[in-house]
């Protein structure tokens, strides 16, 4: 099963503590601005689960 | 938060058994820290900083607006606010901190504010008009974001503090200095080594007077004091709350000899803990991860102690609890991202970039590095992450 994950960037702050959670799926470019898969493996899903409770701007999502 | 993430913990560990989460505020869990800044920039309520409840939460009971008041641990119950008692077989306190407030010098009912809660942040914003004279008491970051806040709203903005510079402690000499020049660029008066000592106002503060007989008229006070422990419900019982629930690397709660509570356990903001790769002490860590983290490992713990699986239980107590302190400050265009405990470093040296742009600095103590700090740079920040700590060699 394919995760979709919809991250709300008019909220996202770039403050990248998804990274270390889930860094296959967000990462920060050269910028300092998040970047992130729209689809990961479901094998990721515990730690996307994780980047979701952690975001402090309560930004990230699983698009159902 | 914690509250709700040792809930979800619980839950999604194979506990199943009667769950109950109270809290003093009247709203379900929400999120702070949007508070300082789009709370009290543009009008958004609790929905919008709502915490989206997990299913897994369907069959927990919520006890809002009511909080603990008193305990009894041998008993293993606590009292609410309205007289009523609660039995817990287990304990988790995750009762935060509240504002430390000027209440000795007495004030006016109205224009004095704290910035902590939602409601605090919203009281705020109906006073932050352009034009207004605002005056924040205390430059430590909350007091700074305010600062900046309420400057971007159209306020003037002086702020009180009692060190020679803001920030001083948690961020060392260095970023202090340039943090407060770049605040200054943007119309922002400091008034450093300074107190007030005295709010001026019948039913509304016009302004304050300073321990140099200097008098600010202001038409808002911002108090930005630090904050307390939510402790005080625990009195009576013998249990270490000096300066915090004192727990140990399991979060058992810790009676004044130092054996622990069984039964009784804290996390977060209200949990003074050790954290090992940095020193034998315990501390306080007012910061974004540790709640969350602390409440996974609690969770963890009290699920596999209901259940079956000893071998998964003693795994889970084992797993040393080293979580890397983190914190991120956003004034103005001064966007702050750190790692470890910038407060342990005696010897702070610029790393990368340059003083008053975007620079990064290390904190070090015995030529080792115990914190990171950055304006601006944050993907260089982030490298930095995994060599906080004293059990590192230096490089």
């Amino acid at each position: 099963m394919t995760l979709k994950i919809h991250v709300d960037m008019d909220k996202c702050q770039h403050y990248g503590q998804c990274v270390f959670d889930a860094p296959s799926v967000f990462r920060l470019n050269d910028d300092d601005k998040l970047e992130y898969q729209s689809t990961a493996d479901d094998s990721e899903r515990e730690n996307i689960q994780l980047a979701i409770e952690i975001c402090p701007m309560q930004a990230i999502k699983f698009v159902e | 938060m914690g509250g709700l993430r040792a809930a979800e913990t619980l839950r999604n560990s194979g506990y199943s058994g009667e769950l109950v989460v109270i809290g003093d505020e009247p709203h379900a869990p929400y999120n702070r820290p949007p508070l300082s800044k789009e709370v009290l920039a543009v009008h958004v309520d609790h929905a919008a900083v709502a915490f989206t409840l997990s299913p897994v939460l369907d069959d927990v009971t919520w006890i809002t607006g009511n909080g603990v008041v008193s305990s009894n641990l041998d008993d293993h119950t606590v009292t609410l606010a309205d007289g009523r008692v609660v039995e817990f077989e287990q304990l988790i306190i995750a009762t935060g901190l509240r504002s430390r407030r000027l209440t000795e010098l007495g004030r006016p009912a109205r224009g004095v504010h704290a910035i902590r809660t939602l409601d605090d942040a919203i009281a705020l914003r109906e006073v932050l008009v352009p034009g207004a004279r605002v005056v924040v008491y205390g430059a430590g970051f909350i007091g700074c974001e305010a600062a900046a806040t309420a400057t971007k709203l159209g306020t003037q903005v002086t702020v009180v503090g009692k060190g020679p510079v803001p920030m001083l402690r948690p961020l060392g000499r260095q970023l202090a200095d340039d943090i407060q020049r770049r605040h200054e660029a943007h119309g922002v008066t400091f008034r450093n080594n300074t107190r007030i000592v005295k709010i001026l106002g019948d039913d509304t503060v016009t302004g304050v007077e300073l321990d140099n007989g200097e008098v600010l008229e202001c038409d808002v006070l911002i108090e930005a004091l630090g904050s307390l422990p939510n402790v005080e419900f625990l009195t009576g019982n013998d249990i270490d709350i000096e300066s915090g629930v004192h727990v140990n690397g399991t979060f058992h709660a810790l009676r004044a000899d130092g054996t622990p509570w069984p039964d009784v356990f804290a996390i977060g903001d209200v949990a003074r803990f050790p954290i090992p790769q940095f020193d034998p002490h315990t501390r306080r860590v007012e910061h974004w991860n540790i709640p969350t983290e602390m409440a996974r490992k609690v969770g963890r713990l009290i699920a596999l102690s209901h259940g079956e699986d000893a071998d998964a239980h003693a795994a889970e107590v084992a797993k040393e609890f080293a979580p890397i302190p983190s914190f991120w400050s956003d004034q103005f265009e001064v966007s702050l991202l750190s790692y470890g405990l910038l407060d342990q470093g005696d010897d702070i040296r610029l790393l990368e970039g340059e003083v008053g742009g975007d620079c990064l600095y290390g904190y070090y103590r015995d030529g080792k590095m115990v914190g990171v700090c950055g304006i601006g740079l944050r993907q260089r920040v982030m490298s930095y992450r995994n060599k906080v700590g004293l059990n590192f060699e230096p490089e």
